[in-house]
């Protein structure tokens, strides 16, 4: 039995410019079991938005899936035309972007919009699809959720604003939701209760997560696995507490020291040079090697496959049988 | 021994803006409304010294940037740079101070002339504040500052638009540094950096401050950041300072709830899997704070005397200052 809410195989994005062919996205497969956040971690420019807004088929011209799968609960939908991913998302497939006025409309109250949603998806009337998006409001955490069902979104704080998009994702109780920096524009104590609805709801409704973020903290809190992603490819995928405890990427290991902790007292920060290349130059091999304290000579010239060392999975020479 | 030496004292300052005030709020007789974005805020900075300034959106800590280095004028208080108060200082006294302070901010792409080449923006310190520059001094300072943050000389003749956001935090380093300050108001350096970056900006920040003796006011919402950069540490709330003092033993023995809230709800990589017990609430809108402590709504030790009084800051006979009415009755454990 397919036990898997989403798998992505071998995904290829591309963005064809006048002379050549950008490869934002480059041979990324994982999967996601039912009830499972997936933290999915990198720098600027690694193709971890890409990756997820090809998953829920919002990836805007020029770019363009070039090869690969993606099933979604059993459903291939890397193929499907646009009005047949409207049907799929917001009813299997939820998202939740940055900034939530980007998925709010200012000029309709919240009650609109969730019962819009809700009448879009499943078969209610106007009444229950009410008494439905008020009790949304409240399960995300909105107080007095009667009254302000009939606000507008500027009557909202940012963390409000927030709960609202996450009630929106929910009205059809989807399988999967993808979160894009959900908690980026959010202050700390606002972004704590975010991460903890996030992980209520893989809990309670077993709903699948995939949590896309720069924060490795947020990840280590959340996730119940994590993928790195660097220029464009898969450099490491495993569980939270083995990625974060024993690294087995030197990029990995490098981004992990390099972060400051609280009340940890350091002269320096452990620093990784230089910066992650342009996809206009992408160096041949491991595309990690210019930066690598490990790199030798294997890793500037061929570039290394996904190894999976009992469910550990990296993309790294170090780690290859042939080499030792 | 030498007595320590503020750098930097700023007392009770405060700055309050007004609030639109239209035809129709007059003709319903509504008063006028005033945010007060920093109320009474005091801060002493010695030489050598990092100071950190935390708190979330919207609590004043870059207000408090801007008015430390006279990019705005405070409603009340005092600023002493170098024992020189900066509201009474003459127009030279004032002109020959400014070279001493400088400030780096948050978007480095949004603080330079895009038209401008590397060597105009890094000059451009030296070029308005000591205009006695010769050409040449000016080219060989740039060459050597380029290469003092980590970039070559031959970058000076390129665009802001060929660097990476690390490399722009850097160039806006060198041009804070042309003028051969003491003091750098930096507001939160490497918040728009992702972290592989942010550790070179830091270490870079570090080493400066080693070799030459530079004193920072730094600001971020980033509480691991400021924990890794400052000897001291003040936490604001709605415009007013909450806790005050050296880093390390408020980071490891946070005395008010609020701080304390704050160090609870920090995602740190050591916390795998954690489940936290989210503080509900978020901060009030600054327009119309609460009465008493600012923070009473939120606080789980409030009690009447909290929703009447603001409490001021006290020390708590350790080297911290707190204002909190709840640890100065012994109830905060």
């Amino acid at each position: 039995m397919d036990t898997n809410v989403l798998s992505v195989e071998n995904l290829r994005i591309e963005f064809p410019q006048r002379r050549r062919t950008l490869v934002a996205v480059d041979d990324v497969s994982f999967d996601l079991r039912r009830g499972e956040v997936l933290g999915v971690v990198g720098e600027s420019g690694a193709g971890k938005s890409l990756t997820g807004a090809a998953i829920i088929g919002l990836l805007r011209p020029p770019g363009r899936i070039a090869s690969g799968k993606i099933w979604i609960d059993g459903k291939r939908v890397d193929n499907l035309g646009p009005a047949e991913m409207n049907k799929i998302r917001g009813r299997t497939v939820g998202a939740i972007f940055q900034d939530p006025m980007t998925s709010l409309n200012p000029l309709l109250t919240v009650g609109q919009q969730l019962v819009e949603t809700i009448r879009t998806h499943l078969p209610l009337d106007r009444a229950q699809a009410r008494a439905r998006a008020v009790s949304l409001l409240a399960e995300v955490g909105i107080p007095a959720p009667e009254q302000r069902f009939l606000q507008y979104p500027h009557q909202f704080s940012g963390g409000m604003r927030q709960r609202v998009v996450i009630a929106l994702a929910l009205c059809a109780d989807p399988k999967l939701i993808i979160a894009d920096e959900p908690t980026t524009a959010l202050d700390v104590s606002i972004q704590a209760q975010i991460i903890g609805l996030l992980k209520r709801l893989g809990k309670e409704h077993g709903t699948s997560v995939v949590l896309v973020t720069h924060d490795m903290g947020v990840i280590a809190e959340t996730a119940d696995r994590v993928a790195v992603m660097y220029t464009g490819r898969l450099a490491e995928l495993g569980k939270v507490a083995d990625v974060i405890r024993s690294p087995k990427h030197p990029y990995t290991a490098g981004l992990m020291s390099s972060i400051p902790a609280i009340g940890q007292s350091l002269d320096r920060l452990h620093q990784i040079d230089g910066s992650m290349p342009r996809l206009t130059a992408i160096p041949s091999g491991c595309a990690f090697h210019p930066r690598c304290p490990h790199a030798f000579e294997r890793c500037q010239r061929e570039r290394p496959d996904l190894l999976d060392l009992d469910g550990h999975k990296v993309a790294c020479w170090l780690h290859s049988e042939s080499t030792l | 021994m030498t007595m320590p030496h503020p750098l930097l004292e700023i007392h009770d300052l405060r700055r309050h803006f007004d609030m639109p005030y239209s035809l129709l709020d007059r003709l319903l007789g509504r008063s006028r409304r005033t945010v007060k974005a920093v109320d009474g805020v005091s801060i002493s900075i010695e030489k050598g010294q990092t100071f950190g300034l935390v708190g979330e959106s919207g609590c004043g800590k870059s207000t408090v940037a801007r008015l430390a280095v006279g990019l705005m004028p405070p409603s009340s208080g005092q600023i002493q740079f170098d024992h020189v108060d900066l509201n009474l200082a003459k127009r030279q006294q004032l002109s020959d101070l400014r070279r001493r302070f400088q400030m780096v901010f948050q978007d480095p792409y949004s603080s330079m002339n895009v038209r401008w080449r590397i060597r105009d923006i890094v000059a451009e310190p030296m070029r308005t504040l000591k205009p006695e520059s010769s050409t040449a001094d000016i080219d060989g300072r740039v060459d050597e500052l380029l290469e003092l943050v980590g970039l070559s000389a031959a970058d000076k003749r390129k665009y802001p638009h060929e660097f990476s956001g690390g490399q722009r935090q850097r160039i806006s380093i060198a041009r804070a540094l042309s003028t051969n300050p003491e003091f750098l108001v930096c507001d939160e350096p490497t918040s728009a950096l992702d972290v592989s970056v942010q550790s070179q900006i830091l270490n870079l920040m570090k080493d400066l401050q080693r070799d030459f003796g530079l004193t920072y006011l730094f600001i971020s919402h980033n509480l691991s950041v400021v924990s890794h950069m400052s000897d001291h540490v003040g936490v604001m709330y709605l415009g007013r300072m909450v806790e005050v003092g050296p880093s390390r033993r408020l980071f490891s023995v946070p005395r008010h709830p609020y701080t304390k809230l704050l160090l609870e709800t920090v995602p740190e990589l050591n916390r795998i899997g954690y489940d936290r017990k989210p503080m509900s609430g978020e901060v009030p809108n600054p327009i119309n704070p609460p009465k008493g402590c600012s923070f009473h709504p939120r606080c789980p030790l409030v009690t009447e005397r909290c929703r009447r009084e603001t409490p001021a800051l006290k020390p708590d006979g350790a080297g911290t200052q707190v204002a909190c009415h709840a640890v100065e009755e012994g109830r905060a454990a």
